[in-house]
């Protein structure tokens, strides 16, 4: 199906946000299909991780509409709009280092029939940790985990903030694999400085600049494949992009 | 020798009491953010309450005694609650208006006490066994010494046993570390704010019925005395761990008798201890950075 067959899973219009006064979302809207991974890209600071985190009310929202499946959520506490079905994957992880691999995951489990079995499968080496303190793990494993509370429960959407920042480029590939995953049973809106893993994952994309939603496009890859255009948004040459793609994804599991 | 193991020990006691301060102190600033200036309060509360009702059922006996200990965590537990709910919980997020009201709140509770129970200590009576001292390897120790640190060892093992086999201990835990990502897992963490509040104000309350017997008065400024002492304590043990409390509670309840005993120093030998930590490890003993 078309995504533009089917209502959008998100719908942000005019989403303003700011921190301590300062204004990092400026009016910001976009849709995000029901399928699919739709990336959400920009230089560095242009509010990629603001934008995701006023989605859930993490920051102060100060304007704007934003409806989820049809439902408006602008006005919804965060534990609220996450129990309505949003799984949130955060920048730099935010494992909880003190406790278990395990009651990391019980903390996140929303559902009464978690879904263990994918959980277990996507990431066995989990399994043998967890007795471990996640504070312990290395940075991929931790990757893992904070995926791994995300895809327990059934969501309608995944917002997923930088999974690849910092990681080795096979454990890249395993986080990629798992994403492409998930996306098969629900539609994720990805924030990645990755250009080859946004090529590989993502269908449409979403580009931000100052706060605000500077283009749109239906097709990463062609958008990727522009030069002019990824010199203009993203300060990176297309050529640049491609090379680090084929690089990466002929190493890898995709 | 035996007058070292006398001041260990009674040392320990007023660990033990610090130790039930500083414990709830902790968690709540561990997980909310908030520097309670009431705490003090539900203590005295505490100890008020039982104090009129063991006056009541009748005094020097075990099973007041436990009575009073069950009716000082509940005071303290919901007075605790109460607070959480009616003053801190709409001024969510905003600290300095958090810590203000709680500041509040001692001064106008120290009044109510005052106006209620007068600002004379009303004296204690336990067992006639606490009146008793046990020998310890030379040393006369006042029984009572070791009724309140059994009392707040046991506290120390229901609050680590809570927080370590139960969801909301789990949440509390998670909380204390990254409160956000706590919300972001879709929990309602406010819940757990006021499970803490009333966890410390229970632990504070027992604190008060075993202060009560420990001096062997009540008075309306007996929460603000400890108080001082307990933050103190928490910040040494490092803000948000209870490990760190309980440890901090007996070095600083120890060194502040002997150093007291032998010198007179104990309050300023503490205070010393505070500002060497301060500028050597400013996250305490066991706190996590900032």
């Amino acid at each position: 199906m078309s995504p533009d067959n089917i209502e959008p899973i998100l719908r942000v219009q005019g989403l303003r946000a700011a921190i301590d006064g300062s204004q990092v979302v400026d009016g910001v809207d976009f849709d995000v299909p029901a399928t699919g991974i739709t990336a959400l890209l920009g230089r560095n600071g242009v509010g990629k991780t603001s934008t995701i985190k006023s989605i859930i009310g993490l920051i102060t929202r100060t304007g704007g509409t934003i409806e989820l499946a049809g439902e408006r959520i602008e006005k919804v506490p965060t534990h609220k709009i996450i129990q309505r079905g949003v799984g949130y994957v955060p920048e730099d992880r935010e494992v909880f280092s003190a406790l278990s691999v395990a009651e990391n995951l019980k903390l996140a489990e929303r559902d009464e029939h978690p879904n263990r079995q994918l959980v277990d499968e996507l990431f066995p080496d989990l399994v043998k940790r967890a007795h471990q303190a996640a504070g312990s793990l290395s940075g991929g494993q931790q990757q893992m985990v904070s995926l791994a509370r995300a895809l327990l429960n059934n969501n309608k959407l995944l917002l997923v903030d930088e999974p690849t920042k910092g990681l080795a480029p096979k454990i890249v590939q395993e986080v990629a694999q798992a994403l492409a995953i998930a996306a098969q049973s629900v539609p994720i809106l990805l924030v990645e400085q990755n250009l080859a893993v946004v090529r590989q994952l993502a269908a449409g994309a979403i580009i931000l600049s100052g706060g605000k939603v500077v283009h749109r496009t239906e097709s990463a890859a062609d958008f990727l494949n522009d030069e002019a255009l990824t010199q203009r948004f993203l300060g990176v040459q297309s050529e640049g992009a491609v090379e680090q793609s084929a690089e990466t994804t002929s190493g890898g599991m995709l | 020798m035996s007058t070292l193991i006398l001041l260990l020990i009674t040392g320990v006691g007023l660990g033990a009491l610090y130790f039930l301060v500083a414990s709830g102190l902790s968690l709540i600033y561990g997980l909310m953010g908030v520097l309670n200036f009431a705490h003090g309060a539900f203590l005295t509360l505490g100890a008020f309450v039982s104090w009129e009702m063991s006056r009541r059922i009748g005094e020097g006996t075990w099973l007041t005694f436990i009575i009073t200990l069950v009716i000082g965590a509940a005071v303290g537990g919901v007075f605790a609650a109460l607070t959480e709910f009616a003053l801190i919980r709409p001024l969510y997020n905003r600290h300095i208006e958090q810590v203000l009201v709680t500041v509040g709140l001692s001064l106008a509770a120290v009044a109510i006490f005052e106006g209620v129970w007068g600002t004379d200590p009303q004296y204690t009576k336990g067992p006639e066994w606490f009146t008793r001292t046990t020998d310890v390897l030379g040393a006369q120790v006042p029984n009572d010494r070791f009724v309140t640190i059994i009392v707040a060892a046991l506290v120390l093992l229901g609050v680590v046993l809570f927080l370590k086999k139960t969801r909301y201990g789990m949440i509390i835990r998670a909380g204390v570390e990254n409160r956000s990502m706590v919300t972001a897992l879709g929990i309602d963490v406010r819940k757990a704010f006021t499970l803490v509040f009333t966890i410390g104000g229970a632990a504070a309350g027992i604190g008060g019925v075993l202060a009560s017997h420990y001096f062997g008065y009540v008075s309306p400024a007996l929460g603000g005395s400890l108080l001082i002492f307990a933050f103190i304590v928490t910040v040494i043990g490092g803000l948000g761990s209870l490990a760190g409390a309980a440890i901090a509670s007996v070095v600083v309840g120890v060194l502040q008798q002997i150093t007291n005993f032998y010198w007179g120093v104990g309050d300023f030998v503490v205070i010393v201890l505070l500002a060497v930590v301060l500028l050597t490890k400013p996250t305490g003993l066991m706190g996590k950075t900032a």
